[in-house]
């Protein structure tokens, strides 16, 4: 057998079929919607400088909205990968660990305390949000001795993002905010507008960029702990820059479309069918895979019941809960 | 003079030492086996030796350098690690996972060279793994997968090669088909190999030099006539036991043994 350099081919053909189903798919995102549509008026928003009413519609609200939707999706499946990886438990993610949880309670309590936070601001405050839920869950994980077992981190996980949501809810009552966090948390894309792209989009790529470079680092820390180390590996090192990769990625999402739970927990899993363990391949698939889900997924939200919105966040729930059941179902075998 | 051995070494935690004040020179180019009973510390002086678990006071020194002060990427160039049952967490094919065995040698980036995929090969071919190349790790029975992950300890082209209990698990012949596949590596290529084995018998059988542990600490080391004895094993294992030897290979070996009464 002299297919050497097989598996690598294998996975550029893969790559090309995913990144047309992506093209595919933002064709998709661009025309379907609220307002009737076609492909010609897509194409010519993206590429002249023609404008009418259906124009204007797709490049000021529909356009900005799907970059953010490939983004967001993108940086949470890259995320959930790393920490899943990181951590050797396939329910990781940052919806369950508990960063999602503390990135919106940031978010919350910048609302309240500070009315003229722009969006720089409310994005670090998720980003310090995301580090505090994650610091919590790892540290009630790690308490006992042997820690860190799949169980006990989402036990920890759930409690401590229960506990964020509410002290997000209560501040919501508190300053008399809640309708404001509310369309922050639950309003996926809504609104998303250009400014806030340009503001946030560069710490998605540059966590991408960062989680790529590190791949072959996490395979070796996916295997085993002892077998990184006997490679060479500064473990804690390399722990301590994915950790502030997946807060990014997550605080950068949270800014962008509020709570979206599932895409870091199911994407990895669908990707890893696809390319098998090593994070050389998983990484790259996921971000596409991440990003062409959350475009199926918003495009369904804006489709389903015209006029009306149905909530991306529901959407991607109900998709992602009977996933959830069969990765329990099965324990730690759909990592392998 | 040996090129790694350990001085005074106290590995543990806080409260509690495991390996105390130990002093253990490694033979080059032979075999090391490490005995002892369950929890006497030999999985723990492993795991210090090759830097997984910190240590206390004391020094390990390998070709004249504390290995605390070296850096680790070199350290994975002199020694590789095959730990106690590596998860089989792994969906990746067997020749993945043996090209990371070149981990050390590459940037970060890196693409393995035309030496990485010859050193990859060698390694697939002495461990007779080559035609699984394609086939996911946790695919294998339990023997094949430990030639791999020796595989992918070879590909790493260190001289010494530690393992933890190498033949757990495994059967009567995949136990001795990884024991004469390590002693071919050492006799024909001197690789030194340490390694943690529970059987007194295969012990005495694969390995030049033995060191008997006892609450952290060695009770015997030196070569298997010094060590599988009536009074050493005694000691080590509270056992009573009855040395003969082994007709194929004149090494001695425990034909039976006993509980030893009382609390001695």
């Amino acid at each position: 057998m002299t297919k050497e350099k097989h598996f690598s081919r294998n996975f550029s053909l893969k790559l090309i079929a995913a990144i047309m189903v992506f093209v595919g798919m933002f064709v998709v995102a661009m025309v379907f919607g609220a307002a009737n549509t076609t492909v010609k008026d897509v194409w010519l928003a993206l590429t002249s400088h023609t404008t009418n009413e259906q124009i204007t519609i797709i490049r000021e609200l529909r356009f900005p909205r799907e970059v953010g939707a490939i983004f967001v999706g993108a940086a949470l499946a890259v995320s959930g990968a790393i920490m899943q990886g990181m951590t050797r438990n396939p329910l990781a993610e940052p919806g369950i660990l508990g960063l999602s949880a503390g990135a919106n309670a940031a978010l919350a309590i910048s609302i309240a305390l500070i009315p003229s936070a722009n969006y720089l601001t409310i994005m670090v405050a998720c980003f310090m949000g995301a580090a505090v839920g994650a610091i919590i869950v790892f540290g009630i994980g790690s308490m006992k001795k042997g820690g860190f077992s799949p169980l006990r981190l989402v036990l920890a996980g759930t409690a401590v993002s229960t506990f964020l949501y509410a002290v997000s809810e209560g501040i919501g009552l508190y300053y008399k905010i809640s309708k404001d966090v509310s369309m922050w948390t639950a309003g996926g894309l809504i609104g998303t507008t250009w400014s806030q792209l340009q503001i946030i989009v560069p710490f998605i790529i540059a966590g991408i960029l960062f989680s790529l470079f590190l791949s072959r680092q996490l395979t070796i820390l996916s295997l085993n702990e002892e077998v990184a180390v006997g490679l060479g590996q500064k473990t804690t090192q390399i722990k301590v820059i994915l950790f502030i990769i997946t807060i990014m990625l997550t605080g950068a999402s949270v800014a962008l479309v509020g709570n979206m739970a599932f895409i870091g927990l199911m994407v990895p899993h669908v990707v890893r069918a696809i390319v098998g363990t090593d994070y050389r391949y998983i990484l790259p698939m996921s971000a596409i895979i991440g990003a062409v889900f959350m475009l199926l997924a918003d495009t369904l939200g804006r489709t389903i019941n015209i006029p009306y919105e149905t909530p991306v966040a529901a959407i991607v729930a109900m998709m992602g809960l009977p996933f959830f059941l069969i990765i329990v179902h099965k324990g730690g075998k759909v990592l392998s | 003079m040996v090129r790694l051995f350990t001085d005074e070494l106290n590995v543990g935690y806080s409260d509690r030492l495991i390996v105390k004040n130990l002093s253990v020179h490694i033979p080059d180019k032979k075999i090391t086996a490490i005995i002892g009973s369950n929890g006497c510390g030999k999985s723990t002086l492993l795991k210090a030796i090759t830097r997984i678990i910190s240590h206390q006071t004391g020094s390990i020194i390998l070709d004249g350098e504390n290995i605390t002060k070296e850096n680790t990427k070199v350290l994975a160039k002199k020694m590789a690690i095959l730990p106690q049952t590596p998860e089989s967490a792994s969906g990746l094919t067997v020749g993945e996972l043996v090209s990371y065995g070149r981990f050390p040698y590459q940037s970060s980036f890196g693409r393995l060279t035309k030496k990485d995929y010859e050193v990859i090969d060698w390694a697939l071919d002495v461990t007779r793994t080559k035609e699984f190349k394609f086939r996911p790790v946790d695919a294998l029975s339990g023997g094949q997968r430990q030639r791999v992950w020796i595989a992918m300890a070879l590909a790493q082209e260190t001289d010494i090669i530690f393992l933890d209990e190498p033949t757990t698990y495994l059967d009567m012949a995949h136990q001795l088909e990884v024991l004469e596949l390590l002693q071919k590596l050492n006799r024909e290529q001197e690789r030194t190999i340490v390694m943690v084995l529970h059987d007194l018998n295969q012990a005495a059988r694969f390995a030049d030099y033995i060191v008997a542990l006892k609450d952290g600490q060695i009770v015997k080391a030196g070569n298997c006539e010094d060590v599988i004895n009536h009074h050493v094993l005694r000691t080590v294992f509270q056992i009573d036991t009855e040395i003969g030897r082994d007709p194929r290979t004149n090494k001695p070996m425990c034909v039976t043994y006993n509980l030893l009464k009382g609390d001695s």
